[in-house]
């Protein structure tokens, strides 16, 4: 049992990150899509939230945003829609903290 | 796998509709099933023919009912958010006395329960909102 | 052969009138009260506003549907999750909640409370063991 948990704000502009992340239990997946994406950038104060947390991140929404993915934090997966499926396959429910 | 996808806001305010749009693409190419897809609150207005946007935009209106023919998609928008936002089919128009619809090729105006249903039905519901 | 009861929970992350999305949730849930899940209701973040007491929304020209909650023992749902860190960080406790009970057909419809503390990492766990989570 796995959930994966997506976040589409930036950890600057509100909580869902933050209560997505420490609500996460051990095996399950954190997708950062649309403005979530933010969150994802090593030099910002956000991304220490996502440690100990298994992350992807939406390559598409990244570009968007002019954000070259040198500047990710370590350990952060970008993928595409079809990535975006596959994790939606891969845990058994998903939760969008909107 | 089933899904049921969720859309809470309108098009263009929000990348939600854009979002869930390239996801429900992505997932039917995978050949995936998709039960559902249900418009709820301002989501309703993803449904909504009357739509004009400047050509060098994307019709997103268009996009969703072009999708739905090609994959005989079930495309519901909520009455009661459909009632408040004023998105009109023939009977809604004939059952409360408008002089118009406005509802897009595709979609069709049902209960609250076509929601719970796909979640009743479905492998997964993913919802996209603001 | 009986349909497959799933465990539903419905999330509510946001306030009361400033956007519609707490009434329509409420809504849902409501309707999704005939399909015969197996449900929950979770409160957390600004969505504890929700079930404040004292609410009148006579000068804002909304309806006010917080007695609605009052409801929903009624409707046979009676796990109704309200996180501990969101209500403190508000500076909030039960007491400023409305009190949410149900009745216990098989102890002769005893009074119960609906509502049910969880700390964040409860709140984690009740979340990891349902099937569908409903957002809005």
């Amino acid at each position: 049992m796995s959930m994966l948990h997506l976040v589409n704000k930036s950890p600057y502009e509100n909580n869902n990150l933050s209560t997505a992340s420490s609500i996460m239990q051990g095996g399950d997946e954190l997708l950062l899509i649309e403005d979530g994406v933010y969150g994802a950038v090593k030099a910002g104060k956000a991304s220490a939230m996502l440690e100990g947390c298994t992350v992807s991140v939406m390559g598409p929404d990244l570009a968007a945003r002019g954000i070259s993915e040198d500047k990710l934090a370590d350990g952060v997966n970008v993928i595409d829609y079809n990535g975006f499926v596959e994790l939606v396959e891969k845990n058994d429910k998903v939760q969008s903290w909107l | 796998m089933k899904l049921t996808i969720q859309v809470n806001e309108g098009p263009y305010q929000h990348q939600s509709a854009d979002s869930a749009y390239y996801f429900a693409k992505a997932a039917l190419e995978k050949g995936h099933e998709i039960y559902r897809i249900f418009f709820y609150h301002d989501g309703v207005n993803n449904g909504t023919r009357l739509t004009t946007p400047p050509q060098d935009d994307r019709n997103i209106v268009a996009r969703w009912s072009e999708l739905a023919q090609q994959h005989d998609l079930d495309m519901v928008l909520c009455v009661a958010a459909a009632q408040r936002r004023g998105i009109v089919d023939d009977g809604e128009a004939e059952r409360n006395g408008k002089d118009a619809t406005n509802i897009a090729p595709g979609f069709r105006i049902s209960g609250l329960g076509q929601l719970i249903e796909g979640g009743v039905q479905s492998d997964r519901l993913v919802v996209f909102g603001d | 052969m009986a349909e497959e009861t799933k465990k539903f929970m419905y999330i509510n992350r946001k306030a009361p009138y400033g956007t519609i999305y707490a009434w329509e949730a409420l809504e849902v849930v409501l309707i999704g009260a005939a399909f015969e899940q197996d449900v929950s209701v979770a409160f957390m973040d600004d969505g504890v506003y929700q079930l404040a007491k004292g609410q009148d929304t006579s000068g804002i020209g909304m309806k006010n549907f917080s007695p609605t909650y009052a409801a929903l023992g009624d409707f046979e749902i009676t796990k109704i999750y309200v996180e501990k860190e969101s209500l403190e960080e508000r500076g909030l406790t039960l007491d400023d909640l409305q009190h949410l009970v149900w009745e216990d057909e098989d102890e002769d419809w005893a009074e119960k409370d609906s509502i049910r503390l969880v700390s964040r990492a409860e709140l984690g766990e009740v979340l990891a063991g349902q099937d569908v989570l409903f957002n809005f």
